[in-house]
This record gives structure tokens, C-alpha cells and sequence, in this order.
């Protein structure tokens, strides 16, 4: 095995599926991890509360891209929890002396090298140990552009952190090499996969789920001081930004996809899509900044006017994935 | 979102940290790229502090005036809610609650407290005051 790289990602799951599967002998990237597994998606869940308000998310669940790739690529990855702290932290320890690459789910809150003010009780922050000194870990986080240091007792804590998707020590790995696979069969069976839930014909996921979110944003009361109001705009572009990534930012991921498949499939039309793709990124910043400003009362808070802009999007996701169907 | 329009106002939170996004380059083709931050993901964030910081604040005032236990405040201090604290202690929510009262929070036995302060992070000293 050669040595680990480490590679600044976008995002916690896909920058470390992505760096497993490259380690493993296939040269991944990142967008390539994330479209494979058809994780880009939406949903607004408002029976699943998040900090007491309604989930939003503009990808697939957490685990989606470690499932997601098993598949395509006849990947054979080994998932591992524990019941007990002291069997997990031996279970890694005995693995990271075989050299073996580990991927772990945590929460961010007890991670000491987050700074302070972005630690969040999230439990399902991915990343990989590729060592050990002495009683620290050696960390590739892939949200972080160079790697960390973690001591054992704090990222034990993290990796039995209680609450929403408890960790319960996770841990995965794969030991399998990985071969170039047929990519005229996967990537257009991924796009459709994509396709298909984000018109699915239900109310909390895809377009749909976007038409969702604008209605309650609709409905929000923007009387009195609107505290209620600019709390749940807040909490739906936080959805976006820590969860996601930077305004739209799985938007990007998928258009930077697409273009790696249009080169890989030779078909030059997806290329276009890709840069369609990145417009309604464009437009998901737009909708986030309009909330920030409202939160903080540089613009009127006018939640109709979010929801507008949110109806509209739904519309133009809608049309593209219709289009990009039509495609492959 | 092209290269140039990659957010590098900083954002205070991140501490010096960049985040990589994705953005189109002169060729077309879509990279990552650091990013300093972006003031939109800075006031979110800020908002969530300052609402679980407020909370704190109050339930601070509330153990004071000894209308509260210290537990309330830790609680928010340590970005939790009732929910998440009970899970993390395996102790049901209604007797959480019932421990925000101060006088049956003073009889708390040490077994009791230090699954508390495990849970939050709080070491056992600490946990009896509402102080910082």
C-alpha cells in the first residue's frame, strides 16, 4: 500500500469515501464519490425535528455515499459499532497497528481541533485515522486542509457521543482493491437514481419537498419582532451551509460531476447540464444570502419573498432533472 | 459560482480555517477551492450561538435567584437540550427536569452527578455552581 494522501474536501462523507476508494487503487474524486452514489437530493421532514425545528437537508442521509458506492464499484466495505467505548477504542487501536486506513463517525462537538464556535452536537461527522503517536490519533478530517492530531480520550468521547444518529463507535473500512469499473453501465444508472428522487412523487423529497419548505416558509409570522420567523430561516440556511456545503454547495459538487461524466461517457450534452446545474447553485447563495440579511435586519423580513424564491427554485430543479433524464 | 466569486471575506468562526467549495475555473471546469468564509454562514452561525447563548444567560439568572439548579444552565451552556441530555445520561427526560429543581438538585447523589458532568463535559467542581 502506498502512503495515504490527504485531500481538502467539501464534504465530510464523500472527501472520505473518496480518499478510501483512491487508497484502495482507484483514483477518485470527491464530485466523483458524491454523483456515483446519487447523493444529491432534498428533503424537508418536518416530523424530524433538528434542534426543535424541521429537518431540511439538500443531500441524501448520512451513510448514503458509504452504501451508495458499495455497488457500483464492487466494494466490499467492513462497518463495524460497538455497545461499549473500551471494545471500540481497542477494535480501532488493533486495526490502526495493522495499518489499516479507518474511517470513523463522530460528533463535532468533542473534537478539539474544530474551533469552538462551530462545535455543533452533529453525529455524523466523518473522517479517517491513518495512525497513531503515542496517545494521539492521526487524523485526515476532510473538511480541514491539512491533517489533525486527536487525543484518544476526546475522540472516544466523540465516537460514543449519544443523542440523534449516535455514532455508537462506527467505524469502517475496506481491505478489497478497487477495479476500474464499467462506467457506461454505472454512471448513467447513478444520474437516473438522481433523477429519480428528486421527482419523486412525494411531498418531503425532491422538487416537491422544496414546494414543501416554500409553503411553511409562506406561512411563517413575521409580526411583532419575528423571532420565530428569522430562528427557522436561520436554522434552514444552516441546513445548507454546515450541513451542506457554502450556499448550494452539493449543487456544485453534482455540476463538477457531471462534467466528469460527459468526459467519461463521451457525451458532450451533460457538460451543458453541469453548467445549468451550477446556475441553480448560483441561485440556492442567492436564497441564502436573502435570508441572512433578513435575519440580521439589513432587509426587510419578508419570508413570502423566500418562499418565492424557494417556488421557483423547486420549479427549475424540477425542469432539469426532467431534461437530465431525458439524457442518459 | 466562478473562481472569482469564491466568498474570502473571512469568517471570524472559522478561526483561520478555509473550507474547500466547488467553483468553475477560466477553462470551465469545475475544482475545489478554499474558501475564507462567507459573511452569509457567519451570521447563521452567529445566530445559533447567540440563541444558545442567550438560553444560557437566562437559565444563569434563573439558578441565581435560586430558581433554578445550576443543571439548566450547564445544559445550554453545553449546547444541549432536555432531548440530547437525557439521552446522552440514560436519564428520563421528566426526572431531568426534576433535577433543574435546586432543591432536589442539592440532594443529588455523586453517582447521579457525575453521569452529568461526563455527559457535558463539565467537571464534577463545577457542575454545583452556575458560573462559567
Amino acid at each position: 500500500m502506498s502512503a495515504f494522501q490527504h485531500r481538502h474536501a467539501s464534504h465530510c462523507e464523500s472527501g472520505v469515501m473518496a480518499a478510501l476508494v483512491t487508497h484502495a487503487g482507484l483514483p477518485l474524486s470527491e464530485p466523483m464519490a458524491f454523483g456515483l452514489a446519487s447523493t444529491l437530493s432534498f428533503a424537508y421532514i418536518p416530523l424530524i425535528k433538528v434542534g426543535g425545528l424541521p429537518l431540511v437537508a439538500y443531500r441524501a442521509l448520512p451513510h448514503a455515499i458509504t452504501k451508495g458506492l458499495r455497488k457500483p464499484l464492487g466494494l466490499t466495505m467492513q462497518v463495524e459499532t460497538f455497545r461499549k467505548a473500551d471494545q471500540g477504542v481497542a477494535r480501532l487501536d488493533e486495526l490502526v497497528a495493522e495499518k489499516q486506513l479507518v474511517a470513523l463517525q463522530t460528533s463535532g462537538f468533542w473534537l478539539p481541533y474544530f474551533p469552538e464556535d462551530l462545535r455543533f452536537h452533529f453525529n455524523v461527522h466523518n473522517l479517517i485515522v491513518f495512525g497513531r503517536d503515542g496517545d494521539d490519533y492521526l487524523i485526515s478530517d476532510p473538511v480541514f486542509e491539512d491533517t489533525v492530531r486527536c487525543p484518544k480520550a476526546d475522540l472516544t468521547k466523540a465516537r460514543f457521543a449519544k443523542g440523534l444518529m449516535a455514532p455508537k463507535g462506527r467505524i469502517y473500512f475496506t481491505r478489497s482493491t478497487v477495479q476500474e469499473p464499467c462506467w457506461g453501465k454505472i454512471l448513467p444508472a447513478a444520474i437516473r437514481k438522481t433523477c429519480r428522487t428528486m421527482l419523486a412523487p412525494v411531498p418531503f423529497a425532491g422538487a416537491k419537498g422544496i414546494r414543501s419548505l416554500a409553503r411553511a416558509v409562506a406561512k411563517l409570522d413575521n409580526s411583532g419582532d419575528g423571532a420565530h420567523a428569522r430562528h427557522f430561516l436561520g436554522h434552514m440556511v444552516r441546513m445548507q451551509e454546515e450541513i451542506g456545503t457554502g450556499g448550494g454547495g452539493f449543487r456544485f459538487i453534482y455540476a463538477a460531476f457531471l462534467q466528469e461524466a460527459a468526459e467519461l461517457l463521451n457525451l458532450p450534452p451533460l457538460a451543458t447540464k453541469a453548467d445549468e446545474m451550477i446556475a441553480i447553485g448560483d441561485e440556492w447563495r442567492e436564497i441564502a444570502l436573502a435570508a441572512a440579511l433578513m435575519i440580521r435586519g439589513r432587509k426587510l423580513l419578508e419570508p413570502k419573498l423566500i418562499a418565492a424564491m424557494l417556488s421557483t427554485q423547486a420549479d427549475r430543479e424540477e425542469s432539469f432533472f426532467r431534461a437530465l433524464r431525458a439524457l442518459v | 459560482m466562478d473562481d472569482s466569486q469564491v466568498p474570502q471575506e473571512g469568517n471570524a468562526l472559522f478561526k483561520g480555517q478555509r473550507k474547500a467549495v466547488y467553483a468553475r475555473g477560466l477553462d470551465g471546469k469545475v475544482r475545489p477551492v478554499p474558501s475564507a468564509g462567507w459573511q452569509v454562514e457567519e451570521i447563521v452561525t452567529r445566530q445559533a450561538l447567540e440563541v444558545l447563548a442567550a438560553q444560557a444567560e437566562t437559565a444563569r439568572q434563573r439558578a441565581l435567584r435560586g430558581e433554578a439548579s445550576p443543571l439548566e444552565y450547564h445544559m445550554y451552556r453545553s449546547r444541549m437540550d432536555l432531548p440530547l441530555l437525557a439521552q446522552s445520561t440514560g436519564i428520563w427526560q421528566w426526572r431531568v427536569r426534576r433535577h433543574f429543581r435546586p432543591e432536589i438538585f442539592s440532594k443529588l447523589s455523586n453517582a447521579i452527578l457525575s453521569r452529568y458532568s461526563e455527559a457535558m463535559g463539565v467537571p464534577m467542581e463545577k457542575i454545583q455552581s452556575a458560573e462559567p
